[in-house]
């Protein structure tokens, strides 16, 4: 997700359409990204140690974004990183 | 001196940052982001564009193709490197300059003559120029509104790190009308503003943009 003090147009364009479709109530709206990583073998620590690392490095841009690493194991077993 | 254009996939002004590079009177030298290989180069020029499509986020991928290991190598050596607009954002990826780029504040691309005042022109990019200049040259971006912590800006500040300032309106939401910013040791330059576009009375709105690419030589010879 953008850090909460980096202004997000992309959110901001989405909050001034909802009340255009009727939907109010909202009175803001962030835009982040989601990336599902299908892992290979056994979720070791080790290996999302190695998520981690993918999202600091090249999935995110901590200069702008924050990030969290979350494990879905159904249906599929699924790695998803959310920045 | 010989000059290096990195072209990535995607890149749009690489053939004219070369041929900027030649009307300053210097040598333009091909660069390819697959290779391991600067072939020489005195200092390197990355340049316009849509590197891998913006894909992720601008710069993010073109930061670790072959080339920006070795350009990013040969600037903590302190080799000058210039980045422009999409380069910017390369620079910015690759931790070489500090902040980031972000989506236009007012959500639409921007393409104008934009009036811009030089803040350093100690620069091995600027040197050509009188500090406080004021200069026009094209402005293209959707992603070009720069961004920092509140800390690094003050640094920036303090420190004489803001290249370039807007002048005539802040045209895409840059945080204290920052245009372009230099790394600590002063070889890397990062600027938003397309100066390889305004060397010509030709085909630009001037020839205020040549400094950039006269400003080696002259760096030289001082």
């Amino acid at each position: 997700m953008p850090k909460p003090e980096i202004l997000d147009p992309q959110g901001k364009a989405v909050l001034g359409a909802l009340p255009r479709l009727g939907f109010s109530g909202v009175t803001d709206v962030r835009q982040g990204k989601r990336f599902e990583l299908e892992i290979d073998g056994d979720l070791t620590d080790e290996v999302l140690e190695q998520v981690r690392q993918m999202a600091e490095t090249l999935l995110s841009n901590p200069v702008i974004e924050d990030f969290t690493v979350s494990v879905e194991t159904t249906p599929a077993a699924v790695e998803t990183v959310q920045s | 001196m010989k000059i290096g254009v990195v072209t990535f996939p995607g890149s749009l002004d690489d053939v004219d940052a070369q041929r900027a590079v030649r009307v300053g009177g210097h040598e333009a030298v091909a660069l390819w982001h697959g290779d391991h290989d600067l072939r020489g180069v005195d200092a390197v020029i990355l340049p316009g564009g849509f590197s891998y499509g913006d894909y992720l986020r601008c710069g993010a991928i073109s930061r670790f193709s072959p080339v920006m290991s070795e350009v990013v190598e040969a600037a903590h050596r302190g080799m000058p490197v210039l980045g422009i607009c999409n380069g910017f954002q390369i620079l910015c990826e690759s931790h070489l300059l500090p902040g980031a780029l972000i989506r236009n504040d007012h959500r639409k691309f921007v393409c104008r003559d934009q009036r811009l005042r030089i803040e350093n022109a100690s620069t091995p990019w600027t040197s050509a120029y009188e500090t406080g200049a004021e200069i026009t040259v094209p402005l293209k971006n959707g992603e070009g509104g720069y961004v920092a912590d509140a800390a690094t800006l003050d640094r920036l500040e303090g420190e004489g790190q803001v290249v370039a300032r807007y002048l005539d309106g802040n045209p895409n939401g840059s945080l204290r009308d920052i245009a372009g910013v230099t790394n600590e040791r002063g070889n890397v330059v990062g600027l938003m503003p397309h100066p390889e576009h305004a060397v010509e009375t030709l085909t630009g709105p001037g020839t205020d943009g040549l400094g950039f690419f006269t400003s080696l030589v002259e760096r030289v010879l001082a």
